[in-house]
Order: C-alpha cells, then sequence, then structure tokens
C-alpha cells in the first residue's frame, strides 16, 4: 500500500503522520488522529456532517483525501471548546436553543457556521439558512438552529469577534 | 410538588455533543479490532450459483470471508419480532387474521430477495482493505423474475419472494365496525379514490453500526449498536446463536437518529456477535451511506381504495377501505403497520361505520418497518384528502365537511367500537378536538386567506391553505422499567430501559425523578440504553418513552422516597410521616434541625449490622418500576398549512405552517416544541420530497442523496405551535406521547393546500410526494383537458 508522510496542523498543533495514500481526510481525522468529533453521514459529500475548517474555510471532510491536507491547518470540532472546559459562543448557542437533538450531524453544522460568522457577522435568517442548507439535520427541523446562529452572532459581536 | 416538571431545561446530554466528545458506536476503538464489510445483493431476485473467494481470502490482512452457506446450522434464521406481532385473543376473534410465519438468513443462503441483502461478510484489519477483499470476491447469480409491484405479486402464480409460502400474501385482515351496506343506503353519495404513500426511507444522519467483542474468560459477549431495542437484540442474538441471554450485554450509546427503522433486529448484530466469538478478536462494522439506502429498512408503502358514504350536508356516514402494504421481502413486525393504518383511519372523525381489509403483500424489496408515524400518515393522507375531495364535490368549504364531522368535545371519552392493537378498547382518553381546529383557523388567519386568495389568484399568485387533524394511539406497551437508587455521594441515579437516539432523556427524566426526591436536575444523573443496568427493557419508538419510560421513573421514585422517610424514620427516632426531603437533606417539618443528607442515609442503609433500615425491608437505597399501562393514551393534532404554488414550475413553498397539539402534560417545553418541529419536517419530507424508488426489475433508483431527497433549511419553515394539554387518564404523570404527532398530518395538509392553491384547475392529488414534477404533470393533464385558464 503507498504511503506518504504529511504535516498538518490540527487544532493548532502541527503534526507529521505517515498515511497511506488513498486514505480520506475524514477517516485520517477519525481513526488515526482519534478525534472522533468529525462525524461521517454519507460520504458523498451531501450530508456536511463532516465538516471541518481547512486553512480556515469549511470544507467537508469525505470529500478530501489526507494527503490533500499536507501543508495544512485543520481545525475539527474539538478546537472550539476552551481550555477551561467553557464554551465557544455557538456551542452556548446551540444547548441554550435546543439546536441538537440526536447530536451527531451537530459538529458539523458548527464548523460550517465558525466560517459563515467569520464572514458574516451579523447575517440575516436568510442568509443563516443558505449558510446551512448544505448540512442535513433529520432531527430538529431546523429551526433552533437558525435560532441559535442568531444567539452566537449577537455574542460573537459583543466579544468583538 | 412539580418543580421541575414543566421547565423548559437545557439539556444535560448537549454538553458531550457540542464539543465532539459523545460517543456513537463508530468512535468506540477496542484493542485489536478489525473491521467488516459486506457484499450486498445487487439483484432483486437471483439464485446463487456460485461464490468464489479465494482471491479475497489471498489478500493481506483479510481475516474471514463469510457467506451465508457458512452459517447453516451455526446461526439461526431471523423472523417475525414475536413481542411486536402477538395479537390479543380477542382481537384475533374480530379480525381473523392470517399471518404468515417468515426468514431471513443473516446472509442469504440459495437465492437473494432484494437489492442491498447480505450475501458475503469480509473482516480484515480495516474498512479498506475489507472493500479491497470484496472487490475480488466472485458471485455467479442466476437472475429469477423479480416481483416488483405488489398487486402483481398478489396474483396467483406469481414468482413466489419466500420460497416456503404458497403465496405472496404474508398477512390478511379484515376489520368490521358497523354495517357498511347499511351506511351506503343512507347515504346521498358514495365517493371512491386510491391513495397512494410511496416507499420512503428514516434516514437519521448516523448510518446503522456494530461493534461486537467476546472474553473468553467471562465467556461474556459485548455489543454496541446503533439500535432502538437494546433488550431485543440481546434476546435474539442469544435466541439465534444459542447462547445465554446474561452472557450477553447490548449497549446502545449516543444514537444519532432512529425514527423507527434502527428498531429490529438486523442481520449485522447477530453475525458480528458470532464473529467476534469466531475470531477471538472485537469486530466492527460501520454502514456507509449508499448501504444504507437499501439495506436499512425502508417504510410507508401502502395504496388504499377508499370509499366513503355521505349525506348532501357533507355528514359522513362510512368508509370502506381495502389497502395493499407492500412490506417487501420479509414482514418483520406482522400487523403493526397495518393495524396502525386501521386504528387511526377515522382520527377525529365521528364516523360510525367503519370496514376495512388489509392484504400485506410479499415483494423483492428491501423489508418495510414502522418509521416515524407507522401506519398513521398513510390513513390520514387518504382520509383527509378524500373529506377534502367530498367537500369540493358539494361546493363546501373542506374546513365546513371536517368541523361538520369532528368529534364534539362532550362527546369524549369517545369510543372508535373497535380495540386497540394491545387489546384496550379504542377509547380517546381525554382531548378537545374542536377546540384544537378553532385555534388552528384562528392561528393561520384562514378567514383572510379565504377573503383574499381570488385576488391573489387574479395577481397570478397561487396560495391555498390545507388542514388535516389526526389522534395518535402513544406510549403504547407493553412495559418500560426504571432502577433508582441513591449513591453513597447522594446523588440520585436513575437507569431507564428505553435508550435515547435524541429525545433528551438525560434531561426529561431527571426532571420526572428530581421532583420526587426534590432536588434539582444536576443532582440526579439518567442512563439509558444498556441490558445490565435492568432485567428487561422495551426500547424508545411509538411516541412511548415519556409516557412509560416516564411513569416508571415517577413510580420508582415514589417507592424510593417512601423507603427513605422509613429509614429516615428510624435513624431519627421520628415517625416517617412527619418528614418531608428538600434538596438532599431528609428533616422533620415540625422541627428542621433533626435531619440527615442522602449520603448520611445511603451510609445508614448499607447492608451489616449497623444498617438502619426497618425490619421487613430489604437493605440498601433502591427500587425499580414496571410500568404497564392499561393502554395507549390519545395526543391529537391539528395541522394548517398554507403554501404558495408556482403554476409555472411546479415547485411548492410553505409560506405558514402551524401546528396545534395535544401532548398532555408537558415535561420539558422545549423538548417538546422540538419533538413536534422535528417530526414536521420529515412530515414535509413525505409530502413534496421523498420517495424510494426501483424500477421494473426490482433495482434501487434511489440509492444516494444524489437522487433521495431530504429536506433542508430552505425547504423547512418553523411550525408555529398552539398547545393544548389535556392530561392523559392512563398514567401516573398525565403525559402523552409527542414524537411522531409533527410528522403525521403534514402531508394531509400540504397536500390539501396544494389542491386548494389549484383550485381553478380542479387538481386531484391522490400520491404523495407532491413534487414539482408531480405538480407540473397535474397542471399538464388539467390544461390539456381544457380546462379554462384563468386569466
Amino acid at each position: 500500500m503507498k504511503t506518504m508522510e504529511i504535516t498538518v496542523t490540527v487544532n493548532g498543533k502541527k503534526r507529521t503522520e505517515t498515511v497511506e495514500t488513498r486514505m480520506l481526510l475524514s477517516d485520517f481525522i477519525r481513526e488515526q488522529l482519534r478525534l472522533t468529533g468529525t462525524h461521517l453521514g454519507c460520504e458523498h459529500g451531501v450530508c456536511g456532517a463532516c465538516t471541518v475548517l481547512v486553512n480556515g474555510k469549511a470544507a467537508r471532510s469525505c470529500l478530501m483525501l489526507a494527503v490533500q491536507a499536507d501543508g495544512f491547518a485543520i481545525d475539527t470540532v474539538e478546537s472550539l471548546v476552551r481550555e477551561d472546559g467553557s464554551l465557544h459562543p455557538l456551542q452556548q448557542a446551540f444547548s441554550d436553543n435546543h439546536a441538537l437533538q440526536c447530536g451527531f450531524c451537530t459538529p458539523g453544522f458548527m464548523m460550517t457556521l465558525v466560517d459563515f460568522l467569520q464572514e458574516n457577522s451579523n447575517p440575516s435568517e436568510g442568509e443563516i439558512r443558505e449558510a446551512i442548507s448544505g448540512n442535513l439535520c433529520r432531527c430538529t427541523g431546523y429551526a433552533n438552529i437558525v435560532k441559535a446562529v442568531e444567539q452566537a452572532s449577537q455574542a460573537l459581536a459583543k466579544q468583538g469577534g | 410538588m412539580a418543580n421541575l416538571i414543566g421547565q423548559s431545561f437545557r439539556r444535560k446530554e448537549d454538553y458531550r455533543f457540542v464539543t465532539g466528545t459523545g460517543q456513537y458506536v463508530a468512535d468506540i476503538r477496542l484493542d485489536n479490532m478489525a473491521e467488516a464489510a459486506f457484499i450486498r445483493s445487487t439483484y432483486a431476485h437471483a439464485r446463487i450459483k456460485s461464490i468464489d473467494r479465494s482471491a479475497a481470502l489471498a489478500l493481506d490482512d483479510v481475516y474471514a470471508v463469510i457467506t451465508g452457506e457458512d452459517l447453516v446450522g451455526k446461526v439461526g434464521l431471523m423472523s417475525e419480532m414475536e413481542s411486536h406481532c402477538r395479537l390479543p385473543k380477542h382481537i384475533e376473534d374480530q379480525i381473523k387474521p392470517i399471518m404468515k410465519h417468515n426468514v431471513e438468513p443473516v446472509l442469504a443462503t440459495g437465492k437473494v430477495k432484494y437489492v442491498g441483502q447480505n450475501v458475503v461478510c469480509i473482516v480484515a484489519k480495516n474498512r479498506y482493505i475489507a472493500e479491497d477483499a470484496a472487490a475480488l470476491v466472485k458471485i455467479d447469480y442466476e437472475p429469477l423474475p423479480a416481483v416488483v409491484d405488489p398487486f402483481e405479486a398478489l396474483k396467483e402464480g406469481a414468482p413466489l419472494v419466500q420460497d416456503d409460502l404458497d403465496d405472496n400474501m404474508q398477512a390478511y385482515f379484515h376489520l368490521p365496525v358497523g354495517s357498511w351496506d347499511e351506511a351506503v343506503s343512507k347515504a346521498d353519495h358514495v365517493i371512491k379514490g386510491r391513495f397512494t404513500s410511496p416507499r420512503v426511507g428514516s434516514n437519521p444522519i448516523e448510518t446503522r453500526g456494530v461493534v461486537a467483542s467476546y472474553d473468553n474468560r467471562t465467556d461474556f459477549l459485548n455489543i454496541w449498536s446503533s439500535t432502538q431495542m437494546p433488550f431485543e437484540i440481546r434476546h435474539y442474538v442469544a435466541k439465534l446463536l444459542g447462547l445465554v441471554e446474561q452472557n450477553i450485554r447490548v449497549v446502545a450509546p449516543d444514537v444519532g437518529g432512529g425514527f423507527g427503522p434502527k428498531g429490529g433486529l438486523y442481520p449485522e448484530e447477530v453475525l458480528l456477535a458470532y464473529l467476534a466469538k469466531q475470531l477471538k478478536r472485537p469486530v466492527r462494522w460501520i454502514e456507509d451511506r449508499v448501504e444504507h439506502m437499501s439495506g436499512a429498512r425502508h417504510s410507508r408503502d401502502q395504496i388504499h381504495d377508499l370509499e366513503v358514504a355521505y349525506t348532501k350536508d357533507g355528514t359522513i356516514l362510512g368508509v370502506k377501505d381495502d389497502f395493499v402494504l407492500d412490506v417487501g421481502a420479509i414482514n418483520y413486525f406482522a400487523l403493526t403497520c397495518a393495524y396502525n393504518s386501521a386504528a387511526h383511519f377515522r382520527g377525529a372523525y365521528k364516523i360510525p361505520v367503519f370496514d376495512l381489509t388489509c392484504r400485506i403483500a410479499l415483494t423483492n424489496k428491501t423489508p418495510n418497518v414502522p418509521y416515524r408515524g407507522a401506519g398513521r400518515p398513510e390513513v390520514v393522507f387518504a382520509m383527509d384528502r378524500i373529506v377534502d375531495m367530498i367537500a369540493r364535490e358539494l361546493g363546501m368549504d373542506p374546513v365546513e365537511v371536517m368541523l361538520k364531522n369532528i368529534i364534539p368535545a362532550e362527546e369524549m371519552p369517545y369510543s372508535q367500537g373497535m380495540y386497540y392493537k394491545d387489546g384496550g378498547e379504542l377509547i380517546y382518553d381525554s382531548g378537545n378536538y374542536p377546540e384544537a381546529f378553532e385555534m388552528a383557523l384562528e392561528m393561520s388567519r384562514f378567514k383572510e386567506i379565504r377573503a383574499n386568495q381570488e385576488q391573489w389568484r387574479k395577481e397570478g399568485t397561487y396560495i391555498g391553505i390545507g388542514f388535516s387533524s389526526n389522534v395518535e394511539g402513544t406510549g403504547v406497551g407493553p412495559f418500560e422499567g426504571a432502577k433508582v437508587s441513591i449513591d453513597p455521594s447522594g446523588q440520585v441515579i436513575l437507569h431507564v430501559g428505553s435508550s435515547s437516539q435524541g429525545q433528551s432523556h438525560e434531561t426529561v427524566f431527571g426532571q420526572v425523578a428530581g421532583d420526587v426526591f426534590g432536588v434539582s436536575l444536576d443532582r440526579v444523573t439518567v442512563k439509558n440504553g444498556d441490558t445490565v443496568a435492568l432485567g428487561y427493557g422495551a426500547g424508545t419508538y411509538a411516541s412511548r418513552s415519556a409516557v412509560n419510560a416516564g411513569s416508571a421513573a415517577h413510580l420508582a421514585s415514589v417507592k424510593l422516597r417512601e423507603k427513605m422517610l422509613a429509614v429516615a424514620g428510624n435513624v431519627l427516632e421520628i415517625a416517617p410521616e412527619e418528614l418531608t426531603m428538600q434538596d438532599g437533606v431528609i428533616f422533620a417539618v415540625s422541627q428542621p434541625e433533626k435531619k440527615i443528607t442522602f449520603p448520611e442515609l445511603a451510609a445508614a442503609a448499607v447492608p451489616g449490622m449497623r444498617c438502619k433500615v426497618p425490619e421487613g425491608m430489604d437493605p440498601g437505597l433502591e427500587a425499580t418500576h414496571y410500568f404497564v399501562p392499561p393502554t395507549v393514551t390519545y395526543s391529537s393534532s391539528v395541522h394548517a398549512a398554507v403554501v404558495e404554488v408556482d403554476i409555472e414550475t411546479g415547485f411548492v413553498k410553505i409560506k405558514n405552517y402551524y401546528i396545534v397539539h395535544d401532548s398532555g402534560r408537558v415535561i420539558n417545553p422545549m423538548v417538546v416544541e422540538g419533538q413536534v418541529q422535528g417530526g414536521f419536517a420529515q412530515g414535509i419530507g413525505t409530502a413534496l420530497y421523498e420517495e424510494v424508488v426501483h424500477n421494473e426489475n426490482g433495482q434501487l433508483l434511489t440509492g444516494t442523496y444524489m437522487d433521495y431527497l431530504l429536506p433542508t433549511s430552505m425547504e423547512v419553515p418553523v411550525a408555529v405551535q398552539g398547545e393544548q394539554e389535556y392530561y392523559s387518564t392512563c398514567n401516573p404523570l398525565g403525559v402523552k406521547g409527542v414524537g411522531e404527532s409533527g410528522a403525521i398530518s403534514t402531508p394531509a395538509a400540504i397536500a390539501n393546500a396544494v389542491v386548494d392553491a389549484l383550485a381553478p384547475f380542479h387538481v386531484k392529488i391522490d400520491r404523495l410526494p407532491v413534487s414539482p414534477n408531480r405538480v407540473f404533470d397535474l397542471l399538464q393533464d388539467t390544461r390539456s383537458e381544457e380546462v379554462m385558464m384563468p386569466k
């Protein structure tokens, strides 16, 4: 099996790993780095559950090979919580607004939204809905996710970030 | 004392989910764990002539390549879920059912019966290698004629799906309530229609998955499964592998949605348990989405030929229905969906005569099992569509006909003159359906919409409003258990038998128990989804957990509270009646300084010489209760949909949506609203987008999310909710189930709204989904009939 050495900065820490060239980025994150907060829902790029940040931009880790991330920064849902265990405003808003039920799609939504809120700090409901339209949730019916994003965007604005 | 019940607490389970530290099956990693992959049938019906696995076995790091023949005599056959198939004798006497025994091997032997059926299992170092090996297995099939259409399947001489049966009619029953002939003789009109609810899939975002591990020293098998029914899995794995049940532990860890089809037993659960023992190493299998589309079970797929007898003022005298349920290659749940259809057909309508015949047809498709609503959305669609059609025939407003036939509040409790499937008489225990309907009319501003519709149409905007109501038997038995104890730390520990797939068990049952003990939510730890915690459990499905596990949690807590007061009385030398408890302290009401804390009490109850538990009671602070409901309790809802139809593209936009629901007493309003909105979203999928399609050879055409459309945030608006709170009379908490009501009426309400929007074109919608191409076709048909185009 062909392998290759790659260097990636994962959640702020530089790591050098040997991977099979055919390994998906999503499997690399979950199986090799053992960061299981990134979930696989469809593995064909539709559901968005596996969304992570690649160099700060939301991307579906099931549609990339690990070797394609060589030299890149990868941020996963595990990067959001603060060191003291307190929650990121998005995480807090999801919980406050009951924007998750089974929780499986939640990390993908939040990573999509981290990127989105950096681009658009004061989005309208329509913009929020469009931003999350590439993420499937089968439990909540999306309404509370939209509310959570509204709360998070206000909280982030107050933080000045 | 209810301090916690009724409040919208933020969920205890959220922290791990939002931080990515939940543990779903795919997150479990065990030392030396191998991974399984399956080769699934690419034919709907074919004989397996030969399987050549030599090249696969020769590959490095491949540990096993297993076929169905390898398992004959070692692994039993899967069959009906017995606990879901038994009918009480008096129901059998009334409906005289035929139910034929049918089977499926965990890996196909002899022939394959549907696309997606497991044929070969490969175990390898990891999934990549397992799939490499799968590509090297050569299976020689001899295609057989596939039975795809259920009506063709039921014809004499049709190819057999299950070779041991005489024909493809797996089940049949006839339910007569009153005389149809008499209803017809009194009626002014009889209307007929055929209503089709096609096959759909539940599509939880987490696919299925199993990890199995065997411990030789203790002869113990551990199974983790993304299941709704861990206790049933334990029972059937033991049965099919010839093992002792208590040497098996089944855990449903964090489960990423289920909605019905994650219930029941799947081949992978049995086979992985078998392989873990055989290979002496843990084995994991995680379903991929493409496998899920054909290998995870489907639902709905009912065709109703409906007749309704009515008078010229719109009063319905009787309903006659002849329906076929396409169950696929095997029926695991007997009459569950079919009898649900019968029991929920008339819903909130007062219809004295009801005559229903059901045939369940075997076909070469994925098995059909209950999914959110389970036989109810199909009949609510048929019924509310035909009520709408009656109104339009009579030139009345559909709302008028619906209200004319609705059960008056003063007739509650109302008997439908038949039995529920659990054997109880079908009597609606509480509720007020006309009030709910009036609330929905008010909230949706029905009158305003009616007043403006004509003008909007003149402007080229086609807006319609549609209604649907339903009454739902919730909280079905047979039972659910709870075990509650006081930990040495003073924490209340509550185990419940029904596990969670996102329903917020850790929070809502904490609220139930917390109220009994007078403690805050953080002082209660709720555990679920583990067969070692309790002797018996049923599962989470059928809107039943709040009712059954909630009542069990309440009653077990009441038992333990009484015992705690008795022990405290013994320690403090005060009569228990003079004691109470609050915030983890038991004290005398009249002398608060006489007190003992939960940790002190727990220490005083430890068995031994110093045990202070009164004579005649068992030591320890622990109590178990199994709640057995007398029968189901009836929740209800009225839906109002306001839609706009683009007559050029056929696209249906939901402008506004309203749901008035009665869920009995509400434990956590935020969670209840979330369930209703979530069910509504799935109802939109069924109404407008979702359909599992097979071609004439039984080949699956909707095998990915590019072909099978799930609603996104762009298609699901907020359902504005109105609440009624008519307490259940069937359980100590007064609660009713809420998991399914959001999904049940949505297709009917939306279909009626589309018909209303397109009233000038006189379209008839009798089939779901109401997809843009279907609406477009309906408009083309009416235009080709030269119906006047409004200008």
